[in-house]
């Protein structure tokens, strides 16, 4: 009721941790500390992360339910430069790629706080470079594996029928995040090297663009471990 | 530091976890590579997954310098897929046993190459 200027007996200094939890979230106040584009990213994060986790459990169950052997990612993945194929090399080399562009996108957050323009813009047009680079890898992954190694969602010469279904649902829905990151990353960039936070001073969205790449990573991090290496 | 929001670090410690994700990518590529199976495989690959999804959550993407309330809402609810995983693992496993109990072993031999055979 109106303004919230009789503190219930919170004079003395609450420690921090589960009691600065209960006070954040009983008191009449904003409950999240942090501009509301940032807690609005990470509750979409989360959102994403429960239809990630659907994607990879669904897997889960296919692959432990068939009776069919499932391929083998090691050799389904492996790629000859000229010599015998290396074991699932273009997809370490991804890998690679979007933890180089996650750690650029980190630089350019360092420096938007820093309200250096110039390097936030660069290092954030980088990272959009890094992903754009990853996309075309797995285009050419795609390519590779439908037209040479005939992979369909209904069925592949190597094993369970279930591989297609869910290599494409997955690997797809990851891929389409990335592509929506580089467009995204290259927006704010562009409006960073325009200047538009510059009156303010407030780099806040490099941040909350970071936070949405970084997650990518993330992502891919989990696909890596359960679907390509396991 | 972590008052509104503006946490301002040297780039070092960005620089640290860069070079450990790197490291550890490297691991559990390795992990395939030379080949290793079984518990051996499957704990190593979680264990390079759990680190260096901490590290990306912790440092890049700032949790560890949140507070506490932001932390729990947002790392808190991803605790009940642990209860789906569970019990898709258990429903894929009854699934397996009434296909092997109607069905029988597979049959299926697989192809070297699709495109090579005829069309």
């Amino acid at each position: 009721m109106g303004s919230n200027s009789s503190e219930s007996g919170a004079t003395f200094a609450l420690p921090e941790g589960f009691q600065d939890f209960t006070r954040d979230w009983s008191a009449d106040k904003q409950t999240f500390q942090v501009p509301w584009g940032k807690a609005m990213m990470w509750i979409f994060l989360l959102s994403d992360t429960f239809i990630f986790a659907c994607f990879l459990t669904s897997y889960m169950n296919v692959r432990m339910s068939t009776r069919v052997p499932w391929p083998n990612p090691s050799e389904v993945f492996a790629l000859s430069f000229g010599g015998d194929p290396i074991p699932l090399i273009l997809i370490a080399i991804m890998t690679f790629i979007l933890i180089t562009s996650s750690g650029t996108m980190a630089l350019a957050v360092n420096y938007g706080y820093r309200q250096d323009r110039a390097k936030t813009a660069a290092l954030m047009f980088i990272t959009a470079a890094f992903g754009a680079t990853f996309v075309g890898m797995q285009a050419f992954e795609w390519v590779k594996l439908i037209v040479e190694e005939g992979v369909r969602p209904w069925g592949n010469p190597m094993g369970a029928a279930q591989f297609g279904s869910s290599f494409f649902m997955i690997t797809g829905f990851h891929g389409a995040h990335v592509s929506i990151g580089v467009i995204y990353l290259s927006v704010v960039a562009l409006k960073v090297l325009k200047g538009d936070y510059e009156a303010s001073g407030n780099y806040e969205i490099v941040e909350i663009t970071g936070l949405y790449w970084h997650f990518v990573d993330l992502v891919w991090v989990f696909i890596f471990a359960f679907f390509y290496l396991w | 530091m972590a008052a509104e929001g503006h946490q301002e670090h040297s780039l070092s410690i960005y620089l640290w976890v860069w070079l450990l994700l790197f490291v550890l990518s490297t691991l559990s590529y390795l992990v395939d590579y030379l080949g290793f199976e079984s518990y051996l495989r499957w704990s190593l690959i979680l264990i390079f997954m759990l680190a260096k999804a901490g590290f990306i959550i912790a440092i890049f993407m700032h949790m560890a310098w949140e507070r506490v309330a932001l932390i729990y809402a947002i790392l808190g609810p991803p605790v009940l897929l642990l209860f789906l995983i569970g019990l898709m693992a258990v429903e894929g496993d009854y699934t397996l046993l009434t296909r092997l109990n109607f069905f029988g072993e597979t049959n299926f031999v697989a192809q070297e190459h699709a495109t090579e055979e005829g069309h």
